[in-house]
C-alpha cells in the first residue's frame, strides 16, 4: 500500500536531535548503517516525516531520495506519527468477507483521513491492518487498546464518538 | 592481462580474466541483447533479458553480471533461452502503456526493438496495469512512468554520474515505480534539469518538454522575426539522428536545414562563445589581480548552475557573473542588432538550439532580459530540432552545406572547443595568457585540460605568474572537487565545471545513442574529436580575441570587456537554494 505524506505538523526537539547525532555518530561507518539509523531515528521520533529523513539524508550524505526509497519500500517506517486514537481495522480475510472495507470507508468519511495517514491535529489515525487473529469478531477494530467486533457500518459513528 | 579460454556457441576464445559473459561475447562479436545494463553505473541484473545458458548453472544465468571462468561453455541463442527472453519481454509489457504511435522514442525505443526481434505475441498482455500521472511539472523534463521498464538507467545516472538523487525506486513490488522523494514533483526537487536521465532512458518514460510547436508557430507568424543560434556542439552530434556516424561534422548542412525551416537569420553561437572568453577572462584577470574571490568558476552551464545553488550555495559567489554563450547571443540580438537594424525586441522570436535540457530552465531565470523582454524566447535542443527538419519534410542527408549568416558567422577554435569538457578552460587560457604577456603564445593548445577524464588539473606559468586551474565535468565529479577547495585542501585560481559528464557533446539533449551504443563506443571522444578538428584545421583564427565579429560588437557597441554597459547586457546574478 502506498504511504501518505503526513500533514501533520513537525515537533521535534533539539535534544531528539541530539539524539539523532549520537546515532549517526555511532553507526555510519557500519555496512548497511542506513537501516539501523533509520531504525533508532523513528524510535527517537515515533515516525520519519521529511524534516527527519532530510537531517538523515544531510548528515549522512546521500540523496533524500535514498532515504525515502527505503522508508517507502518496508512496512515498518511510519511517515505518521501514531495519533492519540490510533485506530486499526482488520483487512483480513474473515474481516473482509464480513465488510470490513466498508466499516474503513465510514471512517475515512467520518475523520476525513485516509488509511495510512494521521489526522493534521495529530489526534486520529487510521491503519489498516492484516489479520490480527480475532477472526471469530469478524469484522474487528482496534482502538488503542480497546477492541470492537462483529460490527457493521452503523456502529462506527457512535463508536468514534467516544474518542472525539 | 590474465587470460581465461571458454567456448561461446562452440567457439573457443580467449578473454580477460574477470570479464562478465556479457563482455566476452562482445569480444567474440555475438551480441547478447540487454535492457537495464549500463556499463559502470547500473549493473544490477535486474530485466533479465540476456539471459544465457552456462553449462553446469542451475537455469539461465544473466550475463551482465556473469563472471566467467576457465574452460566456461555458453551458449546465447537457443529455443530455451529465446523463450525466456521473449517471456521477460512480455511480463513488461503486460504492465505497459504500449501506444507506440504516440510515443516520442517510437523506432529508437530499445524495447520496441526487442519486441519485435523476439515476436512478442499481444494476446498475453492481460492483467492489472498500474496508471501514473504524467509528472509536467519540470520546464525541462517530463516522466511518464506509464512508459517505465524499471530497469534504474535513470536512477543511476542521476545519483551515480550527477550525484543528485532527485529520482529512484519508490515503495515496493506491484507499486515500485520511479519518482522523487515523497512523491514531490521533479520541479520542486533538487534536480539540475541536465537530462542525463533522458539519455540513459530506452523507452519513452523520460524525454524533453518539446517546444517545437512554439517555434513553428513564431516562424509562420508574419509580425515576427524569427532568428536561431546553433551551440557549438549540436553541428557534431545531430548527424546522428539522420543517420551518420557519431563524431561526423554536419555543420554545413544543419545549417541549410535551418534556413530551410524559414529562419529569418540562422547564426553561430561560436561567436557568443568568443564574447564570453572576452567577459569571462577579464573578470578572472582582475579577480586575480586585484583580489577577488577565487577560485572564480565558469558559468555557462545551467545545470552546473543549479547544482552549485543547490548544493554549494556559499560558493554561487565564485561563480563567475557571465551570462552563458545562449543569453549573451539574444541580449546582443535585441539590444545591439535591434537596434542597428530598427526591430523592435518584441517583435524578435529568438531561438537557440542547444545540447542541453538544462537550457530551457535558463531562459525562463530572472536577470536573463537585457532589452526588457527574455533574451531568449525558446530553447530546444539537438533532438528537436532534428525533430522539426524531420516534420517539415527537409531531407537532411541530401542539402547542400550553407553557412551562417551575416553579422553573427564568426567563431573561433576557442569557440568551437567549448563544446567539450576543457574547452571552456582552454579558450580562456588563449586569451588571458596573451593579456597577462602582452605577447602572441606559442603554443596554443593546453593538452592537459583536454580528454575526457572526469576532473583534469593543471599550472600554467603566464609571464611571471602561476595559475592554478581544474576542469570538471559531471556533478559527482563537482562535488568531489569543490568539497575539497572548501575544505582548504585543495588551491585552485581558476575552475571550469559542465554538468555532463564530458562536456556538451554529451548533453541531455543530445541524440539518444542506445546502451549497446553507449556501453561500446567512446561518444564523448568521438563528438568531442570534431570540435578540436574545427579548432586546428578548418578555422582560421583560434583565439577569442582575435575574433573580428566580436571586436565589432565592442567597437560598435560594448566599448571594452568589463565595461558598464557589458555589464548590464552580459552579466547575470544567482541564487542561494539549498537543498
Ligand atoms: S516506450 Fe517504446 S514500446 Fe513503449 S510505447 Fe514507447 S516506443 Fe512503444
Ligand atoms: S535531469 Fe539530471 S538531475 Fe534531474 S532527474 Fe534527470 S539526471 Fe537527475
Ligand atoms: S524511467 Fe526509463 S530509465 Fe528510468 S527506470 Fe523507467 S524505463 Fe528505466
Ligand atoms: S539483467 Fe542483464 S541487461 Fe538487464
Amino acid at each position: 500500500m502506498k504511504k501518505k505524506l503526513t500533514t501533520v505538523m513537525f515537533r521535534g526537539t533539539r535534544a531528539q536531535e541530539e539524539q539523532l547525532d549520537a546515532v549517526i555518530a555511532e553507526l555510519r561507518d557500519t555496512q548497511g548503517a542506513m537501516m539501523p539509523i533509520m531504525q533508532k531515528a523513528q524510535d527517537i521520533y515515533g515516525y520519519l516525516p521529511i524534516e527527519v529523513q532530510k537531517m538523515i539524508a544531510v548528515k549522512m550524505g546521500v540523496p533524500l531520495e535514498e532515504v525515502y526509497g527505503i522508508a517507502s519500500f518496508y512496512s515498518q517506517f511510519r511517515l505518521n506519527p501514531t495519533g492519540e486514537v490510533s485506530i486499526a481495522v482488520c483487512l483480513g480475510t474473515a474481516c473482509y468477507v464480513k465488510g470490513s472495507g466498508d466499516i474503513t470507508d465510514r471512517i475515512k468519511i467520518k475523520l476525513g483521513i485516509e488509511p495510512g495517514s494521521t489526522s493534521p491535529d495529530g489526534k486520529f489515525s487510521l491503519e489498516c491492518t492484516r489479520c490480527i487473529g480475532a477472526c471469530g469478531l469478524a469484522p474487528v477494530l482496534t482502538i488503542n487498546n480497546d477492541v470492537y467486533g462483529r460490527l457493521s457500518t452503523g456502529d462506527v459513528d457512535g463508536i468514534l464518538a467516544k474518542y472525539m | 592481462m590474465d587470460t581465461v579460454n571458454v567456448k561461446i556457441n562452440g567457439k573457443e576464445y580467449s578473454v580477460p580474466a574477470g570479464s562478465t559473459v556479457l563482455e566476452a561475447a562482445k569480444i567474440a562479436n555475438i551480441d547478447i541483447p540487454t535492457l537495464c545494463y549500463l556499463k559502470d553505473i547500473n549493473e544490477i541484473g535486474a530485466c533479465r533479458l540476456c539471459l544465457v545458458e552456462v553449462k553446469g548453472a542451475r537455469g539461465l544465468v544473466t550475463a551482465c553480471v556473469y563472471p566467467v571462468n576457465e574452460g566456461m561453455e555458453i551458449t546465447t541463442n537457443s529455443p530455451k533461452i529465446r523463450a525466456a527472453r521473449k517471456t521477460n519481454l512480455e511480463l513488461l509489457l503486460s504492465n505497459h502503456d504500449r501506444r507506440c504511435l504516440s510515443c516520442v522514442k517510437s523506432t529508437t525505443c530499445e524495447l520496441q526493438k526487442l519486441c519485435q526481434e523476439y515476436g512478442v505475441e499481444e494476446g498475453h498482455f492481460t492483467g492489472v496495469k498500474s496508471e501514473y500521472p504524467l509528472d509536467e511539472s519540470s520546464v525541462a523534463i517530463i516522466r511518464d512512468n506509464n512508459k517505465c521498464i524499471l530497469c534504474r538507467r535513470c536512477t543511476a545516472a542521476c545519483t551515480q554520474l550527477q550525484g543528485i538523487g532527485a529520482i529512484g525506486a519508490n515503495d515496493r513490488g506491484f507499486d515500485t515505480h520511479i519518482a522523487s522523494p515523497f512523491e514531490m514533483p521533479l520541479a520542486e526537487t533538487t534536480c539540475i534539469n541536465c537530462g542525463q536521465c533522458v539519455v540513459a532512458c530506452p523507452t519513452g518514460a523520460l524525454y524533453e518538454r518539446d517546444d517545437t510547436k512554439q517555434v513553428f508557430d513564431a516562424i509562420a507568424d508574419p509580425t515576427k522575426h524569427v532568428a536561431i543560434c546553433a551551440a557549438p556542439s549540436v553541428r557534431a552530434t545531430i548527424g546522428e539522428c539522420f543517420g551518420y556516424e557519431p563524431g561526423t561534422d554536419v555543420e554545413g548542412k544543419m545549417v541549410a536545414a535551418m534556413k530551410a525551416l524559414g529562419f529569418d537569420g540562422v547564426y553561430d553561437m561560436n561567436l557568443t562563445a568568443d564574447l564570453t572568453i572576452m567577459e569571462e577572462a577579464t573578470e578572472f584577470l582582475d579577480r586575480f589581480q586585484n583580489g577577488g574571490k577565487l577560485p572564480l568558476i565558469t558559468s555557462c552551464s545551467p545545470g552546473w548552475i543549479k547544482y552549485c545553488e543547490h548544493y554549494f550555495p556559499e560558493m554561487t559567489e565564485n561563480l563567475s557573473s557571465c551570462k552563458s554563450p545562449q543569453q549573451m547571443f539574444g541580449a546582443m540580438y535585441k539590444t545591439y542588432y535591434a537596434q542597428k537594424v530598427g526591430l523592435d525586441p518584441k517583435d524578435i522570436f529568438f531561438v537557440s538550439v542547444i545540447p542541453c535540457t538544462a537550457k530551457k530552465f535558463e531562459v525562463k531565470r530572472d536577470g536573463q532580459n537585457a532589452a526588457g523582454v527574455p533574451d531568449v524566447d525558446v530553447a530546444i535542443t539537438t533532438r528537436e530540432l532534428a525533430r522539426m527538419i524531420e516534420t517539415a519534410g527537409i531531407n537532411f542527408r541530401d542539402l547542400a552545406d550553407e553557412k551562417f549568416d551575416q553579422p553573427f558567422d564568426i567563431g573561433s577554435g576557442a569557440g568551437a572547443i567549448f563544446g567539450a569538457t576543457g574547452g571552456v578552460m582552454e579558450a580562456a587560457l588563449r586569451t588571458a595568457a596573451e593579456v597577462i604577456t602582452g605577447q602572441t603564445l606559442e603554443k596554443l593548445d593546453f593538452e592537459e585540460v583536454r580528454g575526457t577524464a572526469g576532473i583534469k588539473r593543471a599550472s600554467y606559468k603566464l609571464g611571471d605568474v602561476e595559475i592554478k586551474v581544474a576542469v570538471c565535468s559531471g556533478t559527482a565529479n563537482a562535488n568531489r572537487l569543490l568539497k575539497a577547495v572548501e575544505a582548504g585542501e585543495e588551491k585552485v585560481d581558476f575552475i571550469e565545471i559542465m554538468a555532463c559528464p564530458g562536456g556538451c557533446v554529451n548533453g541531455g539533449g543530445q541524440p539518444v545513442q542506445p546502451a549497446v551504443v553507449r556501453n561500446n563506443v567512446n561518444l564523448r571522444e568521438k563528438r568531442a574529436a570534431v570540435l578540436y578538428n574545427a579548432d586546428k584545421n578548418l578555422l582560421n583564427i583560434r583565439k577569442s580575441h582575435e575574433n573580428s565579429a566580436v571586436k565589432k560588437l565592442y567597437d560598435e557597441f560594448l566599448e571594452h570587456p568589463g565595461s558598464h554597459k557589458a555589464h548590464e547586457i552580459l552579466h547575470t546574478h544567482y541564487v542561494k537554494r539549498g537543498l
